[in-house]
């Protein structure tokens, strides 16, 4: 079902000059409002009257990541204090988070954009929504469990963890659709099947899978085993939260990206050229309704390609190809953000480790595992047992502190990770793509 | 009266100890005593040897993480209750054992313990105050 027919299915023509005016409304109010987009502004040489057209977007700078955490906490935000009325954030690479804040009209959009996405997944009022992403600092949660209201849903806020306890609210309150990581549905099913329940005979019709990048084989595999439809469902906090884009039920084939409230481009990583539509790079989106922090020209380092075909579902925003993987080296992990710099403060703020270190990343059970190698040297060398194994429950705990997951650390004969001149290979990824 | 031991850092992997064996094999070491103590993940590997200072340096060229512990080496009867009388001296004075292990004298016919403790110091003084014999390296690395 389309939730919003008007604006869902605009001539292509009508999308883009709704785009157009709303993007210079959007440059305008950053323009008046965060002087970190003044200079960029100025140092790019741009006047704003210069962007008569959608290409003249190209004209204007990308914002990264660092530029949210070198203006932290509220350094980007285009609306006062007192108009913001949520704030969220997400781990940060030396301790400090990458901060949004949205204002109330924000929220409407986020949840109209939820809406839209569940209405895309096939469920609707009287579906029993059970939302097992994460509430909290965390987007998904929050971001979820209002769409899921908008549309009528009976909603569950299960948030994560506790897995027999969601399969026991599954059984009880007959859940139809389960919000979680694609990993994570793996897993409950795992844990029914050792539980002797047979999680394909519930209630459950529709997964609303996201956080982290999945394949189509993942999908066969959990559709085959929990018996469901499931849907991909893409989002960043930096850009809005869970809801930025969603492959329809109809197609289940590419993710369908609100165009009314974003612009998207494909760039290639190395050169910041914006390709052609269809080839395959990393996409940048300029969000064009939001007051709490709009984003221009964010470099998401999601690598994907634009499908400007049109979709059988009848909508005719364009859709985004599955996620690939990533332009930069940052891990999703259990749907936890995490760049080995993050892992390597770590260790170099624990007294005589070495940042000689290697992350491997598998996938047991359907969960991802994560094994920090740390070489010994003659300074955190003992000869008694216990004090190395201390050393490596502080490095677990700090990393548990400062990133939120649980690794295992393992100690490796020194110069056992190679070392290379320039960029050094920091990770091994082993699960399956 | 003290001992200096070896130890080294071994990693859980096949090979590593026929590697630090083979290493001081061909450098013309003797070890005189070895305990392994191993985690799944690693192991430690402490050695007596003939030349603590030649072993040290050797195993550092390749590679290996090594330190150096002052232990203590104390002769005990090769007889039951031989080591119980020991242990009885050193809990009644409060000295803490890290770790120990032990082996069979060839000449002597008398057991040898390797004492790992907290305080060396102390830990001799009251095992010299109750009689109990404390062999010199010397003794050990020339065994």
């Amino acid at each position: 079902m389309i939730w919003n027919d008007e604006f869902e299915t605009l001539p292509r023509e009508a999308i883009e000059s709704l785009q157009l005016k709303r993007l210079q409304q959007t440059l305008e109010r950053v323009h008046a409002t965060v002087p970190f987009y003044r200079e960029q502004f100025a140092k790019a040489g741009v006047n704003l009257e210069q962007i008569k057209s959608l290409e003249d977007l190209q004209r204007l700078p990308f914002t990264l990541k660092q530029d949210m955490r070198d203006n932290y906490p509220y350094g980007l935000f285009a609306a006062p204090l007192d108009q913001i009325v949520r704030i969220h954030a997400s781990s940060g690479t030396t301790g400090k988070p990458t901060v949004v804040g949205y204002t109330r009209r924000d929220i409407d959009n986020w949840t109209e954009m939820m809406a839209r996405s569940f209405s895309a997944a096939g469920a609707h009022r009287g579906d029993v929504i059970h939302n097992a992403y994460g509430y909290g600092l965390f987007t998904g949660g929050l971001g979820a469990h209002y769409g899921a209201e908008k549309i009528g849903a009976s909603v569950i806020p299960m948030s994560g963890g506790n897995s027999k306890k969601q399969l026991m609210i599954m059984q009880d309150f007959g859940s139809t659709v389960l919000t979680c990581t694609p990993s994570y549905c793996l897993y409950l099913a795992e844990i029914a099947a050792e539980e002797g329940i047979d999680i394909r005979s519930l209630k459950l019709e529709v997964g609303i899978l996201g956080a982290e990048p999945w394949s189509e084989k993942m999908r066969d595999e959990i559709q085959e085993k929990v018996g469901i439809r499931a849907i991909d469902i893409y989002g960043l906090s930096e850009i809005l939260g869970p809801g930025v884009g969603i492959e329809c039920i109809e197609a289940q084939s590419g993710l369908h990206i609100w165009e009314d409230h974003f612009i998207v481009e494909i760039i290639d990583p190395d050169t910041c050229e914006v390709l052609p539509v269809g080839e395959q790079g990393e996409l940048v989106i300029t969000t064009i309704t939001k007051e709490g922090i709009p984003m221009i020209r964010y470099r998401t380092r999601d690598i994907t390609r634009i499908i400007a075909e049109p979709c059988i579902c009848g909508r005719t925003h364009r859709r985004l190809q599955r996620m690939s993987g990533r332009s930069d080296d940052m891990l999703i992990i259990r749907g936890v953000n995490v760049f080995p710099s993050q892992i390597e403060s770590v260790l170099m703020s624990i007294e005589g480790v070495e940042p000689h270190y290697m992350l491997i990343v598998d996938r047991d059970e359907n969960l991802d595992t994560l094994e920090v190698q740390v070489e010994v040297n003659e300074k955190t060398f003992s000869d008694e047992i216990k004090v190395l194994q201390k050393m490596s429950r502080t490095i677990q705990d700090a990393i548990k502190d400062m990133l939120g997951i649980t690794c295992r650390v393992r100690l490796v004969e020194p110069k056992t990770i190679a070392r290379s001149e320039g960029k050094s290979q920091r990770v091994i990824d082993n699960r399956p793509k | 009266m003290k001992v200096t031991q070896i130890s080294i850092f071994i990693e859980n992997k096949s090979g590593r100890l026929a590697e630090v064996s083979r290493v001081l094999g061909e450098t013309g070491v003797n070890i005189r005593a070895l305990s392994l103590a191993d985690t799944s993940d690693f192991g430690i590997l402490r050695l007596i040897v003939d030349n603590t200072d030649l072993a040290k340096e050797t195993l550092k060229e390749c590679g290996f993480t090594v330190s150096k512990t002052e232990v203590v080496a104390v002769e005990v009867p090769d007889r039951p209750g031989g080591l119980s009388s020991i242990l009885q001296v050193l809990d009644e004075a409060n000295v803490n054992v890290e770790y120990m292990y032990a082996f069979v004298e060839r000449s002597a016919g008398n057991a040898v313990i390797i004492f790992r403790f907290d305080d060396v110091d102390q830990a001799i003084e009251v095992l010299q105050a109750n009689k109990i014999t404390v062999l010199p390296g010397e003794r050990i690395y020339g065994i």
